[in-house]
């Protein structure tokens, strides 16, 4: 047998910079309840949010994650063209192809490397980050940017008082490459078949067009609360355990941004040092499916909270069922950073078929 | 275990998930009309009971237990089988 030539095993990768998009639109739980017969305070209550946002027109999928991945190559010190690998994590890329991914390599002005996207739903950053630190740590790729981005509210239905509330819109992207060891820590991920039908759409395209329908996202939300309550709780000591960190040596905690109940219930199965600062985004921004996590890491540093060589554990979980996460060590932000959250070059507009037929 | 033995057991995971006062808890108490336990937090109770007391509670079943007696008769049946 004749051996192949190999590319050359790096000790590690690490994220360089990270960046994230919030779209303009702010709704309350006021504005809401226009739609759905529920109440601010049933809102908070159930879920904790207060607010979120929705993108409008001009800030589509590819407009929120290059602005999002525009500020994380500043942060990274790296250029477009150091990028040779781009994975974008979204469910709402309304085209079944060319990838997203093949476009944001385009806007951006990166040089021609591989692009794809992944359906890893809100666990979709990790998914991603896991798959970017594997190929660098193998020496097949060096600058990855990894990206994720929703936009909810296209498949929302303003009419279910069970799911309206819960879904936004947002991006945010990390620029991964080589350490001199590792700084980003073994990804545990898996999914879970049996429950594949608590989250889902209501409607596969082809249904949406023969029938002339919308088709919206749906969820059965009690399962998937016990679900992400109980076995998450348990990933997360995990991906603890796996990371040779005690929880004493943790100094963020980044769970997907489903609800704060959800969150509130992790944190009474993990028992978590008070030390440890929670992410709670979700008061702000609602649900955006991927890019929760590096939405809710942009806000930490945008607080002035992060520290150069921070611990950070992420958990991502959602449709699938699926779950990813991983300990990382965040990089240093230069402070003063608090540029507005606006789109620098808006993009031109991709045109997107009206498949989902929304009024 | 003793009937009261379930309910002051019960009662605690009611108040560790809900923040309800322990002793509230009693007996002919619904969980959601008189201690205000919504239905996340009912999700929540359900799993811890299951947990402590080392019993299944099916979901068709947990939609049946409106009141603390209710939960604490079928969690001492179900220990018994």
């Amino acid at each position: 047998m004749t051996d192949l030539p190999q590319t050359s095993p790096r000790p590690g990768s690490a994220i360089l910079g990270l960046g994230a998009y919030e779209p303009s639109r702010v709704i309350s739980n006021q504005q809401m309840c226009q739609w759905i017969d529920s109440s601010d305070e049933w809102i908070r209550q159930r879920t904790g949010i207060v607010e979120r946002r929705w993108a409008e027109p001009e800030e589509t999928l590819l407009a929120m994650t290059a602005a999002a991945s525009r500020r994380a190559l500043d942060q990274a010190g790296t250029t477009p063209d150091q990028i040779d690998g781009i994975i974008v994590a979204t469910v709402t890329h309304l085209e079944q192809t060319p990838a997203l991914a093949v476009r944001l390599a385009g806007e951006l002005g990166c040089a021609p490397c591989p692009a794809w996207d992944i359906s890893a739903a809100c666990a979709g950053f990790c998914h991603a980050l896991a798959q970017a630190d594997a190929l660098i740590r193998a020496g097949v790729l060096e600058h990855v940017l990894v990206v994720a981005g929703d936009r909810l509210s296209d498949l929302t239905d303003l009419t279910d008082r069970s799911t309206a509330f819960l879904f936004a819109d947002g991006a945010g992207a990390a620029v991964v490459g080589p350490s001199d060891g590792p700084r980003i820590g073994p990804v545990v991920w898996g999914s879970d078949p049996s429950q594949g039908h608590t989250i889902g759409q209501t409607l596969d395209w082809r249904q949406a067009v023969e029938r002339s329908q919308p088709a919206y996202l749906r969820m059965d939300g009690q399962p998937v609360f016990r679900w992400a309550t109980t076995a998450m709780a348990e990933v997360t000591r995990r991906i603890l355990a796996d990371s040779g960190l005690t929880a004493e040596q943790l100094d963020f905690f980044v769970p997907h941004q489903a609800n704060n109940r959800i969150t509130d219930s992790m944190l009474r199965h993990l028992r978590l040092p008070q030390s440890v600062q929670v992410a709670r985004s979700i008061q702000r921004l609602g649900n955006t499916s991927a890019s929760s996590i590096p939405l809710a890491i942009d806000q930490l540093y945008r607080a002035g909270q992060v520290a150069d060589g921070a611990t950070c554990l992420m958990v991502g979980f959602g449709a699938g069922l699926v779950y990813a996460g991983q300990v990382v060590i965040l990089p240093g932000r230069p402070a003063g950073d608090d540029r507005p959250l606006v789109l620098a070059d808006p993009a031109p507009t991709t045109p997107v078929p009206d498949l989902t037929l929304n009024p | 275990m003793s009937t009261e033995e379930i309910r002051a057991e019960l009662a605690e995971i009611v108040n560790e998930v809900a923040g309800v006062d322990p002793a509230t808890v009693q007996l002919e108490k619904s969980f959601v009309d008189d201690l205000g336990v919504d239905s996340l937090s009912m999700v929540e109770i359900i799993y811890a009971c299951e947990d402590k007391f080392a019993v299944s509670i099916p979901d068709d079943d947990s939609r049946g237990l409106r009141t603390i007696g209710d939960a604490v008769s079928y969690i001492e049946r179900a220990q018994a089988q």
